[in-house]
């Protein structure tokens, strides 16, 4: 299978190892991954803004560099709601772009379906050890209905005890610019999200959306707690959440 | 009642701080998140009846104007009066020509958000007629002088104590502390309110255009009392809430009290047809029914249409994160919540509501569980589109959201730009890898760090590990 990855704009800058890890997996679950060089940002900051128009050109590059592949893969639930999604609908006035980005958002997945549902991915190679509890991402989650998909690949690994949360599915507060624009209403709703974490008592919180992690983390490590580990799904499937 | 929704983030800041609020909060969520999702189990077809009750609304709202016209002539052949309201003032005023007409002194209300959108209490005592509200929860906030902070629990900001003194304060009696006892004491004090009253005033859940009806939904008994005993009755409700049969109310019937209270089916449903006829033992001789406007029909046609849907269940600010921690009452005008925070911009113009279509994660809670299927975050990110378009928003905002496309549209640009940023957030970040303090950010950092990168871009790091 060729892939085309879309790395995402947060995992280029923020944390690459997310890039590299969802490389791993990919090809562990034996796809050919393309990284296509111009690639940047989905759009997402801006469509959720009120800003269309740039979301529409940032659409038509993304259409250019991955509609030859067979299928594109992102590490994160709310850039891949937003081509799945939002792309069409962008183009709703135009039915032949409209047939082109409903065609691309068919072939176009978040990185845990893929791999349980497309690539049927048998066994995650990561080692990691320990209890994890799972946050599950708003757009991943209503959009793409991703839930169970991490959870089933996750189960692959023997030494992870998966112990949930209450209200796993409540959004975190991170919201994209939300989280700037209502600081304190975004950091109560991080709040009730490390509560909710904290009181299961796992090494680590996992979930498939940087924004959000980053949400909690900051939150986290703001509160004092500096060893509860935050990381994305790709990191600890593919066992690349001990290197730095 | 006045929109104050321009204070938003003032009040979110002050709701978020209120202890007594937030314990109250939090038995919300319990008690309608919890309660719906065990009901909803009962419908096997729950879907398929959400689609099925977004067709009603629908065929309803796309011929509007037939079917209000069908249920004013059938209203009016069993003997309803209806009044057409343009907005709130004109209710205020044909409600208080309805008093005069009748020699009305007092008035019992049963619970109507439409009135509230009047200020329609106000107006009445101003015009020298009585009002006590009925329905428990209006009533205490009668009592304290206070505005609903949710459509459906419209006290559920306030906990038992503070009813508790309120009750001892203005019915001069010991401190009760039971709930039972409360309300048994309430049910004391309304009772003669009902018996005296010479005017009802409801609100309407429906009209039925093949019948006539006004269809009440409620779960204490008071909405029943207001409508029958009283020689006068006034309905007021919204043009939107028209729907064209009997059978298709049945299927919207099976999703309210599900969404809105967890319940399989309320207490009461009252069908208010006509008024007393000879045969009959009870019924308001006169009925009137008054239909308010107040921006719907600008609503109407226009790509937010589907706002119009809305059955007023509550479903979409109980689940909703935002509401669950300030409350209604930061919204700052009748309707809370996401669907206020649609509603309130149409209804009262987006630059009176600037932070409210924004005030939202766009986390879908409210679209996943909506009844009638509006796709409130679509229309909340539709009302963003609008303040861009209008330029109403911040010379700042527009300039980060336009450089940031800018770079993102050049990849070359974008791959320096961003190679230099993330080694300043390295640098910033220190041996903590935590930035405490983000200069352009302080709405981030007040609250949270950030944890800082590694300091190289995914782009650079994948090109050298090519070229090695
Ligand atoms: S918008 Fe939907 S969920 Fe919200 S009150 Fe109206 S019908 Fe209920």
């Amino acid at each position: 299978m060729r892939v085309g990855l879309f790395v995402t704009c947060l995992v280029d800058s923020m944390r690459p190892r997310i890039g590299f890890a969802t490389i791993k997996l990919l090809e562990a679950a034996g796809c050919e991954v393309i990284v296509p060089e111009h690639q940047t940002c989905c759009g997402q900051p801006g469509y959720n803004s009120g800003d269309r128009e740039s979301a529409k050109k940032l659409a038509l590059k993304f259409i250019s560099e991955f509609e030859s592949f067979e299928y594109v893969v992102i590490p994160s639930g709310s850039c891949a709601g937003m081509i799945r999604v939002h792309y069409p609908e962008l183009f709703g006035d135009d039915p032949a772009l409209f047939a082109r980005f409903t065609a691309l958002g068919k072939r176009t997945y978040e990185l845990t379906d893929f791999l349980a549902n497309i690539a049927k991915l048998e066994k995650a190679p990561g080692n990691f050890n320990g209890t994890i509890t799972y946050h599950d991402s708003c757009s991943g989650l209503r959009e793409l209905d991703v839930y169970k998909q991490p959870r089933a690949l996750l189960a692959t690994m023997p030494q992870v005890a998966l112990n949930e949360m209450v209200e796993s599915t409540t959004c975190c507060g991170f919201g994209g610019t939300f989280s700037v624009k209502y600081g304190e209403i975004s950091t109560r709703m991080a709040d009730n999200k490390c509560q909710h974490i904290t009181d299961t008592h796992a090494d680590a919180i996992v979930g498939g959306d940087l924004g959000c992690l980053l949400n909690i983390e900051g939150r986290m490590r703001r509160n004092g707690d500096n060893t509860t580990r935050v990381l994305h799904v790709a990191e600890v499937l593919s066992g690349m959440d001990k290197e730095r | 009642m006045q929109n104050n929704s321009i204070n938003f983030k003032k009040q979110a800041t002050i709701k978020l701080a209120d202890v007594r609020l937030q314990n109250a909060l939090s038995r919300l969520q319990s008690r309608f998140v919890g309660g719906r999702a065990a009901v909803i189990s009962e419908i096997n077809d729950f879907q398929e009846t959400r689609t099925a009750a977004a067709a009603v609304r629908d065929m309803a709202l796309n011929d509007l104007e037939h079917w209000l016209l069908q249920f004013e002539q059938q209203a009016t052949a069993r003997g309803a009066v209806i009044h057409w309201a343009e907005n709130g003032d004109d209710v205020n005023r044909i409600v208080a020509e309805i008093a005069a007409l009748h020699g009305v002194r007092t008035a019992a209300k049963s619970k109507s958000m439409v009135s509230e959108e009047c200020g329609l209490n106000d107006a009445l005592e101003k015009a020298g007629v009585k009002v006590m509200e009925t329905d428990l929860g209006e009533y205490i906030l009668q009592l304290a002088h206070e505005a609903p902070s949710h459509i459906v629990a419209p006290v559920v900001h306030k906990n038992k104590e503070e009813i508790a003194d309120l009750f001892a304060d203005h019915h001069h009696t010991p401190r009760k502390t039971g709930i039972a006892e409360l309300c048994r004491e309430a049910r004391e004090v309304l009772r003669p309110v009902f018996l005296n009253a010479d005017m009802g005033i409801s609100g309407g859940n429906f009209m039925i255009a093949e019948t006539g009806s006004v269809l009440i939904v409620t779960n204490e008994g008071n909405g029943r009392l207001v409508t029958t005993l009283p020689r006068v009755h006034v309905a007021i409700t919204g043009i939107e809430k028209v729907v064209p049969t009997l059978e298709d109310v049945t299927t919207l019937l099976r999703l309210l009290p599900r969404s809105a209270t967890g319940q399989s089916i309320t207490n009461y449903i009252s069908l208010l047809t006509g008024t007393k006829s000879s045969e009959d033992h009870d019924g308001p001789e006169h009925f009137h029914i008054i239909l308010l406007d107040n921006g719907r029909s600008s609503i109407l046609g226009s790509d937010m249409q589907k706002m119009l849907r809305c059955i007023r269940c509550g479903a979409c600010m109980n689940h909703c994160p935002v509401y669950q921690n300030i409350g209604g009452h930061a919204y700052g005008w009748v309707y809370p919540g996401p669907m206020g925070s649609i509603l309130t911009p149409l209804l009262g113009g987006l630059e009176a509501s600037p932070d409210l279509p924004n005030a939202s994660t766009l986390c879908g809670a409210c679209g996943a569980v909506c009844p009638v299927r509006i796709p409130l975050p679509d229309l909340l990110r539709n009302l963003r589109e609008k303040q861009m378009e209008r330029g109403m928003k911040t010379r700042q905002e527009t300039f980060l959201l336009k450089s940031w496309a800018w770079l993102a549209l050049h990849p070359k640009i974008y791959s320096f730009s961003t190679k230099i940023g993330v080694r300043l957030m390295k640098m910033m970040g220190g041996n903590k890898k935590l930035i405490h303090s983000l200069p352009g950010a302080p709405g981030w950092t007040n609250g949270r760090d950030f944890p800082a990168p590694s300091g190289q871009t995914f782009r650079e790091l994948y090109q050298q590990g090519k070229h090695s």
